[in-house]
């Protein structure tokens, strides 16, 4: 008998991801989450309002420096997400076959996260001159307007698939210069904490990214009532969930942006407009000096 | 040592009897009916709740005509009308032809623009200078403007094919009647969605005028209806269940209303409301023309502009400078008769906006900041506010937090950039912000960090039917005017 064949395996503490660190809950509560067959996984983060609120605040403090990074900068970074995924595949691809996906579909999921992360990392310095606008106004003057993100966005990750669905609402957010709070699959959390992980390991500041788990049901409300938040978004096709969220939204008109029908796995779940959905427009306007007779007549 | 201060400007002087001869516009140019109907599916038709009310010229209390008002019933015959139209005309309409109808509009403005400039400072109080050199052509260049897009929507949205929503449900404020109505209507028709819109209570008249035109310019019956009433109409409008989107302009109070009355639904909405923009002067200023800015920032329209400069920051170096400037150049405000071509700040709007004015005003003293008031006479009859300004206002007073809607502004210093910047993002609202410096790396520094949808550099209040408008925060959300505004009427598929 080898000495490793008797070695005990290390289980993972899944834990949550707030401010760039790594907390449990603040509530020290746990939910186990389990496959279809009711197989234990792992004790599970049943995150709090308190949770939530932590997450906020490190959210809006790491949205000036995030915002106001060259988007080049923020396309690099992007693009370092992707390469410490791909490095981890194999990780990934065991822990979603451990939530009920053949190998082959894992694979297919990382894969298209990987190619997703890398998609938005190319839209990072180019959307905002595809949606900007110089303005031909009829006055003397200098007007254009520009995207500019919305500021702290509050999501629930598409709860039908654990890594997926929430690389594809993180990336277009973040692309365009939020940060953002993410619940992640209440029925297959594991690999949102993991690729918390892989966040870490990336250069991208703490609190850009703030990964939370636990009930949708239980923390929606907190999502929409947040008078630090500047957007919700939300993706199932729930009609008393959303209607709450947009009637709660109202009391400092968070904008409240619905997915409800994408299909995450192809391509039409990808797209600049994503990137747009979360993005205010400013105009600016200055005078052009329009003084004696010298024109540009040459 | 003291030095003499070399003098080598003209020193205006306000004690001299500099006294303007009055040149009244003639009513007699305008055609007002005694009464008007609801414009429903191409005819002006009584209402079925058989109500009217009277609309009121704000500067003489006189009743002007008297409107249909839109119970449910007529809501319901409105929304039918403008559904029947989308599915049966107007989106089938090849686009060029749609063009073609709006374009008719915006010349039909133009031919009438004297009429509605009359019609819209009688009916609202605003000066005729600024109905006729502000209001009614930049309302008939919005139409002529988005007419042009309703052909070549395809290369607005990359990539993706532009369809319209449906029906459209447009209620607007009496601050600028008839261009907040083409700011509505215009990019809905281009897009091919249908109207149904209701203007203000107190200021139904220049709508009603371009129902007319609407009629005269021979639009497909039912495109565009115009139903007048208060605010129960409007909330007939919100809920019917028929209406594909609901484009707001009015105050936050109302517009968060509006967003918890349709959170059940798949309406869309775009929201434009209230303000308390911040006006900020740097001490390398061009003073004279940023004190013009000031002026133009909160007395434009009696300051009942939701993108109003209505809280003002003066770097501390320059800051006695600036108020007594600001103090000198009040006093040669002209305020009165919205009639006389003369008139600065004429009428506020209504007896109710009045009281809410005075309230603030009497609010600012009460919270201890100091008040001036230019010196002017006011007319005996009519609703009018002397323009007024608040010094040594602190950042959580009322009158520095809240809308008031009014031609009162409330005053800061500042000394640094970052300070500035904290205490004009410091509010609620977000729509707008003026910058005055003349050092152009700050005011690139500034207008990136002001959270507000329209920042104004050494200038303001500028609007174009080009340049998108619409506000950050609980100012609002959607854009108005320019190649944005046309993202809030359109499905991309």
């Amino acid at each position: 008998m080898s000495i490793s064949s008797s070695r005990l395996e290390i289980l993972k503490t899944y834990k949550v991801y707030i401010g760039g660190q790594f907390p449990r809950t603040e509530s020290g509560r746990y939910y186990i989450a389990s496959n279809k067959k009711g197989v234990a996984l792992a004790n599970v983060c049943l995150c709090s309002r308190k949770d939530f609120k932590d997450s906020v605040v490190a959210a809006r403090n790491a949205f000036a420096g995030w915002s106001s990074r060259a988007a080049f900068n923020r396309g690099q970074i992007l693009y370092r997400i992707a390469e410490m995924l791909e490095g981890r595949k194999a990780q990934f691809v065991e822990e979603l076959t451990k939530q009920d996906l053949t190998k082959a579909a894992a694979i297919a999921e990382v894969e298209s996260c990987i190619d997703r992360l890398i998609y938005y990392s190319g839209w990072c310095d180019k959307f905002q001159q595809i949606f900007s606008a110089v303005n031909p106004v009829a006055s003397s003057h200098f007007n254009f307007s520009v995207p500019e993100p919305m500021g702290v966005v509050a999501a629930v990750a598409p709860q039908n698939t654990s890594l997926l669905g929430l690389v594809s609402l993180i990336a277009p957010i973040i692309a365009g210069g939020n940060t953002i709070i993410i619940l992640g699959s209440t029925q297959m959390p594991l690999s949102a904490i993991t690729f918390a992980e892989v966040l870490h390991s990336s250069d991208l500041p703490g609190g850009v990214v703030n990964i939370l788990t636990g009930k949708v049901s239980e923390l929606l409300p907190y999502f929409a009532e947040h008078m630090d938040v500047n957007a919700v978004a939300f993706c199932e096709p729930d009609n008393a969930a959303q209607q709450l969220l947009k009637d709660k939204a109202a009391m400092n008109m968070k904008r409240v942006i619905i997915k409800d029908d994408m299909k995450w796995s192809t391509a039409t779940a990808q797209s600049p407009y994503m990137i747009m959905d979360f993005q205010e427009i400013k105009t600016t306007w200055h005078p052009i000096e329009n003084i004696g007779g010298a024109k540009a007549g040459y | 040592m003291s030095k003499a201060i070399k003098k080598n400007t003209i020193q205006l002087k306000f004690d001299s009897a500099r006294v303007y001869e009055p040149a009244i516009e003639s009513k007699s140019a305008a055609k007002i009916k005694p009464v008007y109907d609801l414009f429903i599916n191409g005819k002006f038709e009584k209402p079925l709740s058989k109500k009217y009310f009277n609309t009121i010229n704000p500067a003489s209390e006189e009743i002007l005509s008297s409107v249909a008002m839109a119970g449910k019933a007529d809501v319901n015959k409105a929304v039918l009308a403008a559904r029947n139209a989308y599915e049966r005309t107007w989106k089938k309409m090849p686009a060029a032809e749609r063009a073609k109808y709006i374009y008719r509009i915006a010349r039909m403005i133009q031919e009438k623009a004297r009429e509605f400039a009359i019609i819209e400072t009688l009916d609202g109080g605003k000066p005729i200078r600024e109905s006729r050199d502000f209001d009614v052509p930049t309302a008939a260049n919005h139409f002529f403007y988005y007419a042009g897009w309703a052909d070549k929507l395809e290369y607005a949205f990359p990539n993706r094919k532009a369809m319209p929503l449906g029906v459209a449900g447009q209620i607007i404020p009496w601050n600028f009647p008839l261009l907040m109505a083409a700011w509505k209507i215009a990019p809905a028709l281009a897009t091919g969605n249908t109207v149904v819109l209701k203007p203000a209570e107190t200021t139904p008249l220049t709508a009603l005028k371009l129902a007319e035109i609407i009629q005269e310019a021979d639009l497909p019956p039912g495109v565009v209806n115009i139903i007048t009433g208060a605010g129960d109409t409007g909330a007939n409008i919100v809920n019917h269940a028929d209406i594909n989107k609901i484009a707001f302009t009015g105050s936050t109070a109302v517009g968060k209303i509006i967003q918890r009355a349709i959170a059940g639904t798949n309406k869309k909405a775009t929201l434009e409301l209230g303000g308390k923009a911040a006006n900020i002067i740097f001490d390398d200023a061009p003073l004279d023309q940023a004190v013009e800015g000031i002026i133009n920032g909160i007395f434009f329209n009696q300051g009942h502009v939701c993108c109003a400069g209505s809280r003002l920051y003066v770097q501390e170096s320059v800051y006695e400078q600036v108020i007594q400037k600001l103090k000198d150049r009040m006093e040669t405000l002209i305020v009165g008769n919205p009639m006389d071509k003369n008139t600065d700040v004429g009428a506020i709007n209504s007896r109710e906006q009045l009281a809410t004015i005075q309230r603030y005003i009497k609010l600012g003293n009460q919270e201890g900041a100091e008040m001036y008031q230019s010196a002017c006479a006011l007319p005996k009859k009519g609703f009018f506010c002397k323009p007024t300004i608040f010094t040594n206002v602190a950042q959580s007073n009322r009158i520095a937090q809240e809308e008031i809607f009014g031609p009162v502004l409330a005053i800061q210093s500042f000394r640094t950039d970052d300070e500035v910047i904290e205490k004009a993002n410091n509010t609620a609202f977000g729509l707008s912000a003026g910058i005055w410096t003349d050092k152009g790396s700050k005011i690139f520094n500034l207008t990136s960090k002001m959270r507000a949808g329209v920042v104004w550099a050494n200038t303001y209040n500028k609007f174009d039917p080009t340049s998108p408008f619409g506000g950050y925060k609980e100012s609002g959300y959607g854009r108005e005017g320019g190649l944005h505004g046309l993202f809030p009427y359109v499905k991309l598929v």
